[in-house]
């Protein structure tokens, strides 16, 4: 894969003597959706914190588009196109729904902190950008009537929506969500997929880490299985369902 | 701000008006100078402790170094007071940043630590090097503040001129909150984790949060030695960095009207307990000023047991209560008398 934004070369993570991730090479295309697939521990959230830079690599590389984003922190990683969601929520709870995904549009925006302390809000153009931005984004995806509701009242579903509408705002090149259909009934993980559709449709590449199997194979363009952070198998949808090795290890037939 | 927020603003405004007109005192008139010398320091800590979610148990320390720049420059240097408040601002800079890098890389409450321990040196430098500080003895001959060359004589300018600064922080402390870096704090304070994957750098936000409340503490000692026209080291201990977090806790941690009120509410404390104690004996005790302490240690637990948010939120949910109430007993009455202009 040549059209590749993000490369993972012989990437390992040790956690004292566990082996988390072990010389995983993988390339994720660029504007597709890929799914990391495999059981429970098996190291893909890891992968996660090692790609935004929340866990430093012990060894190998990691590109964005053709950069080495290794030692880089979660902020920089950010500015320079990454967005991500967490596997248990983490909305700003005190804020509300807009304000939420205002603090997405942070990289977006300039004002500092004396700029901040002494001109008032109504006086800064800059202002009302962020927010004419983030409303765009509650339209989006169907959360404008709880604009000012406190993003802790709202129930999981929206919750998880509402984190990546924080992750949109950014308008990263690159989105990672980590089981974004965990602890969602039926129809609201239907709607999860169409969104992820429609992000698509963005030209934002999406990778992502689903246990709703349903899910995955429906809407992803590849996928790869991780067991005890090691690559057993990738491919398309059908070509998984199909693989004997990824049979035995994780869907345990 | 707000709408709220600009009607708060506006009651204060007039409030601060007003008040002299009342007391007319100059006793009570200094006592509610004092009074907002705590409320600027507590809006700093509040940014700091309620909004980045910090702590720092040495505020004493940069109202300590505050008032002492202020001082020494002006009685010994005879610089202009003006530049001298400028140059305990700049100094707290510098330190908060020298002392917040370390301590704010760090996950968890180091911050808290490091300034105890900054707050001890201050207060034993200010106590041992008499030949700068003028040790136990103090400092003298500070002159009072002029304003365009207009000397600030009475308490009752003073008085204006000390809360016209705190309306200032409180309208900057709003801009803050209500703002991109604002957001920024109150963001990191939700999930650290979330805000560095937004983009947020949350050392450098947590240090120059740190940098800027320390200011708002620089500004009330500086604010504090033109006033007293003296200082000495005894106001600036620990216990009064401890204080001021009991203040901003006791008014409501996530608000600045709430550290406004708890700033307020302890520092008249002390004046409407020397004049209970004039009436009050409990088994023929008389109140002893000693057990102020007891006093404000019984408030913090009371509060912090049954109003965890501060008195502030407190109000609020109150009245919200009470409003609601009235309304239902309000709405049975009015179908109540409805139905029967039906019947």
């Amino acid at each position: 894969m040549s059209n590749s934004i993000l490369e993972l070369e012989m990437l390992r993570k040790n956690f004292g003597g566990v082996v988390a991730v072990s010389d995983l090479t993988l390339n994720i295309e660029k504007g597709s959706i890929t799914s990391l697939i495999g059981p429970n521990g098996a190291g893909k959230t890891t992968i996660f914190n090692l790609v935004t830079g929340f866990l430093p690599p012990t060894s190998g590389h990691i590109r964005f588009a053709g950069r080495v984003i290794n030692k880089m922190k979660p902020y920089t990683i950010a500015s320079i196109g990454i967005g991500r969601t967490f596997q248990n929520v983490q909305i700003f709870p005190k804020m509300s729904v807009v304000e939420n995904i205002m603090v997405g549009r942070h990289l977006r925006s300039r004002a500092g902190i004396l700029h901040s302390c002494l001109v008032p809000p109504f006086l800064r153009k800059e202002e009302k950008r962020i927010q004419d931005a983030a409303e765009e984004q509650l339209h989006f995806l169907n959360l404008a009537q709880y604009a000012h509701t406190l993003a802790g009242s709202l129930p999981l579903g929206n919750q998880r929506m509402l984190e990546i509408a924080r992750a949109l705002a950014l308008e990263p090149k690159l989105l990672l969500l980590d089981e974004p259909a965990s602890g969602l009934n039926a129809r609201e993980t239907i709607a999860m997929g169409e969104l992820i559709g429609k992000i698509k449709q963005m030209n934002i590449t999406v990778l992502l880490v689903e246990h709703d199997m349903e899910l995955v194979m429906d809407i992803s363009d590849y996928v790869a299985v991780i067991n005890f952070g090691r690559l057993i198998a990738e491919g398309s949808p059908a070509e998984i369902q199909e693989n004997k090795d990824v049979i035995a290890a994780y869907l345990g037939e | 701000m707000g709408g709220k927020n600009s009607v708060g603003f506006l009651a204060l405004i007039i409030g601060i008006v007003l008040l002299p007109f009342f007391v007319t005192n100059d006793y009570y008139l200094g006592v509610l100078i004092f009074t907002a010398f705590n409320c600027l320091a507590c809006i700093g800590l509040c940014l700091l402790m309620g909004y980045a979610g910090q702590i720092s148990i040495g505020h004493g320390a940069f109202i300590a170094i505050g008032a002492y720049t202020s001082g020494i420059l002006t009685s010994k240097f005879a610089w202009s007071p003006w530049l001298a408040m400028l140059c305990g601002i700049l100094l707290v800079i510098v330190i908060a940043f020298c002392l917040g890098i370390p301590a704010l890389r760090l996950k968890g409450h180091y911050l808290a630590m490091a300034t105890l321990g900054f707050a001890s040196i201050v207060h034993i430098i200010a106590v041992a090097a008499v030949d700068l500080t003028g040790g136990p003895s103090g400092l003298v001959n500070i002159p009072r503040l002029d304003l365009f060359g207009y000397v600030l004589n009475s308490d009752r300018q003073y008085f204006y001129f000390s809360w016209s600064v705190v309306a200032l922080g409180v309208y900057i402390a709003f801009n803050l909150i209500n703002s991109r870096v604002g957001r920024g704090l109150q963001a990191l304070h939700g999930s650290e984790d979330a805000a560095s994957s937004l983009g947020i750098n949350i050392t450098s936000y947590k240090v120059q949060i740190f940098m800027l409340s320390a200011v708002f503490a620089s500004i009330s000692g500086s604010l504090y030695a033109y006033y007293m026209n003296y200082i000495d080291p005894g106001p600036f201990d620990v216990s009064h960095s401890v204080l001021l977090i009991t203040m901003v806790a006791v008014g409501g941690l996530h608000n600045i009207w709430g550290a406004m009120i708890g700033a307020i509410v302890l520092s008249l404390l002390p004046e409407f307990l020397s004049f209970l104690s004039d009436y009050l004996q409990v088994f023929g005790i008389e109140y002893q000023p000693d057990y102020d302490t007891l006093v404000y240690g019984g408030i913090l637990l009371i509060i912090m047991l049954f109003l965890p948010e501060g008195i502030f939120i407190g109000l609020v949910k109150a009245i919200s209560f009470i409003k609601a109430s009235i309304k239902k007993v309000l709405g049975k009455k009015f179908s109540e008398s409805g139905a029967d202009r039906v019947e």
